[in-house]
């Protein structure tokens, strides 16, 4: 067995991590990896298309139903899906209540105390949104992620939350080992967006793994439960991502540093785009706005 | 008035005062309106029963008196043990506060300890500034020569990463690159002060030992004694006993000196522990060998991974007990255990034929840390007594199943039951249904032993109550002699007293027992 390998998929909410993280986990299998998947958003839906199933029980339900973690034996919660994989998920609190940091500490220190990552090659993060708390760094602390795979899209918060995750990865990655490893793009359709993910990486001091392009079979693979590699594995957006599972497997070693950038700077590189108006522009902007509304 | 500057009562005696008493009277009838006195008795009765019992034994959602503290105290502990170190807690000043005051109450001692003051801004922050000063602070006023880390609740709940935070620390000149500051995340709200001792322990010796690309094994034996209120003598008899063997060994966390300093004028803030060039040293030991199974898991797996051998006791306390740990030590080491040895059981066994009339039978419940429980439940039962109730907060699955192991192999233990995870407020339902002759704990036993007349002896950490006991050993043939006569002394006085009224019960009040 050729030595542990970690990853963390990162990015704003709703763009697309666990789809992608699934998708490229599946497809990573072909390379005959056996890989553990660790779900670290309370909603606990990164595992969901490996198992065709809904949310798995998670580790803290189980742990609160018997009554705390110690209690609690690996069986219980990991679950084996597609291909093999091994998938895990952390849970955590209802909205409005509790920490659902503390859970993924609690969660990620059960799993490894247990042995869920022997006899794995690969385990993969899927961390929700952006880097909120300590707890949801966890991931990127000493011994776990070696490189952190960051989820965006065109669009303006997107960047924004790569670029706040690459700030998080810079206060561990002086201290340990933790590295960037790139990009993401999973196609919004936005204009000139691949120019623009290619220039957010560059911006971070990182590149471009892959530029996932938007296809509806995804969709249609998702309502099924299931990735497009099971769904249709021989689609051509069934390559795409086999083709990123690649890219990752060939990164191992090569993160960098981010070198996260100022608010200044990133909303300049916006308004290059045309993704987001100098003060200029907006001030005439609502001159024409309160013009034709006075000509109507 | 009663109290005058002549003669001053003590609180007791003064509140025994008439004036006293009318006041307390008085305060009950007209701000208390407690329910009437016969409704108290009945419900206080009722929870004795086996109605209550059923009803407490099921209880989900509440603790009541744990028979455990956290995990930092555990850390807090172990770091106590090695040269000049001093415990630096990452979190909230209160906890601390709790540490030192729990520790001194029991040995007697000052105990130091600093912490990073997290307080609000912290909590939102991230402690990171509190450990760039806080270190520091520590390194300048306290000039350790090891500053160990744990956690409270507080920076654990917030995520704080201690290896990253000490790395920036020492990057921004908080302590010198190569000073050593090992550390261990110690939850509190995660198991015990058992599970503290061992991660803080671990912690520690991966510090030393990750640095030894190597280890050139050589002949000592590494004694981890495990989390115990009787160490300071405890920890000097085993090296009584190995030296007597001529064992080659290291003590990991030997804290006999530092809670146990001389009045000789000179105040030591440190005081004896491990050097750490023996903690160095220690990684080329063949094998370490804890005292205490549930105190060292983690510690013991990662020595194993060193290439040590390893191997673990339950508390030598009792008859097999200490053999099995002067065994342990000689198949370890190739020493033969010696002449004078052999005697000091032999006499250990005589005492226990003399008294034997006296013990057999006897009835005990017994609470305390899973490893204290174990070897005291199975002395108790080579004695010829009956450990009846075998309870410990923290004692999980694991230890009920070996607990029933050990009572399932004598007659003596037919009659016990063991009861992982339950509290001292279970304790009180048990004494009370299925009543026993004595109760073994620590000082907190003393409210039942008040509610159900249970005879205690104090044998367990924390003892706040009575004086200077942990300076006696429990460990060894001597130290099972020490047990042994604190059992007779409590069987002999119980005798007595219910012997002791003169022309109705004095017909066996005895000269000679």
């Amino acid at each position: 067995m050729s030595e542990l390998r970690q990853i963390a998929f990162y990015g704003k909410g709703g763009i697309g991590k666990s789809t992608t993280s699934q998708n490229t986990l599946a497809a990573l299998v072909e390379l005959q990896q056996k890989i553990l998947i660790v779900g670290c958003d309370p909603k606990a839906d990164s595992t969901r298309l490996i198992l065709n199933s809904k949310a798995q029980d998670t580790v803290l339900h189980m742990a609160a139903e018997m009554g705390s973690v110690e209690d609690l034996e690996l069986e219980d919660v990991l679950k084996v899906g597609y291909q093999d994989i091994k998938c895990v998920e952390s849970g955590g609190p209802e909205p409005g209540v509790g920490c659902a940091g503390r859970g993924v500490i609690t969660a990620t220190n059960f799993l490894e105390e247990n042995g869920a990552y022997d006899d794995v090659d690969y385990v993969s993060y899927d961390v929700l949104g952006d880097v909120v708390c300590g707890g949801f760094a966890m991931p990127i602390r000493e011994n776990k992620a070696q490189e952190i795979y960051i989820v965006m899209s065109g669009e303006m918060m997107a960047l924004y939350a790569a670029n706040n995750i690459s700030k998080g990865i810079l206060k561990y990655a002086n201290s340990g080992g933790v590295r960037l490893g790139g990009l993401i793009c999973n196609e919004r359709q936005t204009d000139k967006e691949l120019e623009l993910a290619e220039a957010m990486a560059e911006k971070l001091g990182s590149k471009l793994i892959h530029f996932v392009p938007r296809d509806n079979i995804v969709q249609h693979a998702e309502l099924r439960r299931q990735t497009v590699l099971q769904y249709a594995p021989d689609s051509k957006q069934a390559d795409e991502y086999r083709q990123l599972a690649k890219k990752i497997h060939a990164n191992s070693g090569k993160g960098v540093i981010p070198t996260p950038v100022t608010m200044d700077e990133l909303e300049e590189m916006l308004m290059e785009f045309g993704i987001m108006q100098s003060e200029e522009e907006r001030e005439a902007m609502i001159a024409a706005a309160d013009a034709e509304a006075a000509a109507s | 008035m009663p109290q005058s500057a002549d003669k001053v009562l003590d609180h007791a005696p003064l509140f025994q005062q008439p004036e006293y008493k009318e006041m307390l009277e008085n305060k009950k009838i007209k701000f208390e309106c407690g329910h009437p006195d016969d409704m108290v008795a009945e419900i206080g009765d009722w929870t004795k029963s086996w109605e209550y019992r059923e009803k407490n034994l099921n209880r989900e959602a509440l603790t009541v008196n744990p028979a455990k503290a956290c995990q930092p105290l555990g850390a807090v502990f172990a770091a106590a043990g090695y040269e000049k170190t001093m415990s630096f807690v990452h979190g909230s000043q209160g906890c601390v506060a709790y540490y030192r005051s729990h520790l001194s109450r029991h040995f007697k001692e000052p105990a130091s300890c600093v912490s990073s003051s997290m307080t609000e801004d912290a909590a939102v922050f991230g402690g990171l500034v509190n450990m760039v000063d806080g270190l520091a602070n520590t390194k300048a006023l306290y000039d350790p020569k090891m500053i160990a880390v744990s956690t409270t609740c507080m920076a654990e709940v917030i995520g704080d990463d201690l290896n990253s935070f000490i790395i920036q620390a020492k990057e921004k000149g908080s302590v010198e690159e190569d000073f050593d500051v090992p550390f261990a995340h110690t939850p509190a709200f995660v198991g015990s002060h058992v599970d503290g001792y061992d991660n803080m322990t671990k912690g520690i010796l991966k510090n030393f030992w990750d640095k030894v690309e190597e280890p050139v094994q050589n002949e000592t034996i590494n004694i981890i004694p495990g989390f115990d209120g009787f160490a300071v003598a405890n920890n000097r008899e085993i090296k009584r006993l190995l030296d007597e063997m001529g064992v080659e060994y290291t003590f990991l966390s030997d804290v006999s000196d530092v809670y146990d300093t001389p009045s000789d004028g000179e105040f030591r803030m440190y005081d004896g522990g491990t050097s750490l060039e023996d903690v160095k040293d220690a990684v080329n030991a063949k094998a370490t060998v804890s005292m205490q199974e549930y105190c060292t898991p983690k510690t013991l797996e990662y020595a194993a991974s060193k290439g040590q051998e390893t191997a673990s006791l339950h508390y030598p306390m009792g008859v097999q007990a200490t053999d099995e740990f002067l065994m342990k030590m000689s198949e370890l080491s190739g020493k033969e255990i010696p002449e004078s040895l052999r005697l000091e059981r032999g006499r250990l066994v005589d005492a226990i034929a003399d008294s034997q009339a006296h013990l057999h039978g006897k009835t005990y419940a017994i609470y305390g840390d899973p490893d204290f429980v174990y070897a005291m439940a199975r002395f108790v039962m080579e004695l010829g007594g009956e450990p009846i109730h075998c309870l410990a907060t923290n004692g999980g699955k694991d230890w009920e199943a070996q607990m029933n192991e050990l009572l399932a192999s004598s007659p003596f233990g037919a009659n016990a039951q063991v009861w992982a995870k339950k509290d001292l407020w279970h304790m009180r339902s048990l004494l009370a249904t299925e009543p026993v002759d004595m109760l073994i704990g620590n000082s907190y036993g003393k409210y039942l032993e008040r509610d159900t007349g249970t005879p205690l002896i104090r044998l367990m950490f924390p003892i706040f109550d009575r004086h200077h006991h942990h300076r006696f050993p429990t460990w060894g043939y001597q130290g099972a002699l020490t047990v042994l006569v604190k059992l007779l002394d409590t069987v002999f006085e119980k005798l007595d007293d219910d012997t002791i009224v003169p022309g109705e019960t004095d017909y066996s009040f005895d000269l000679t027992r």
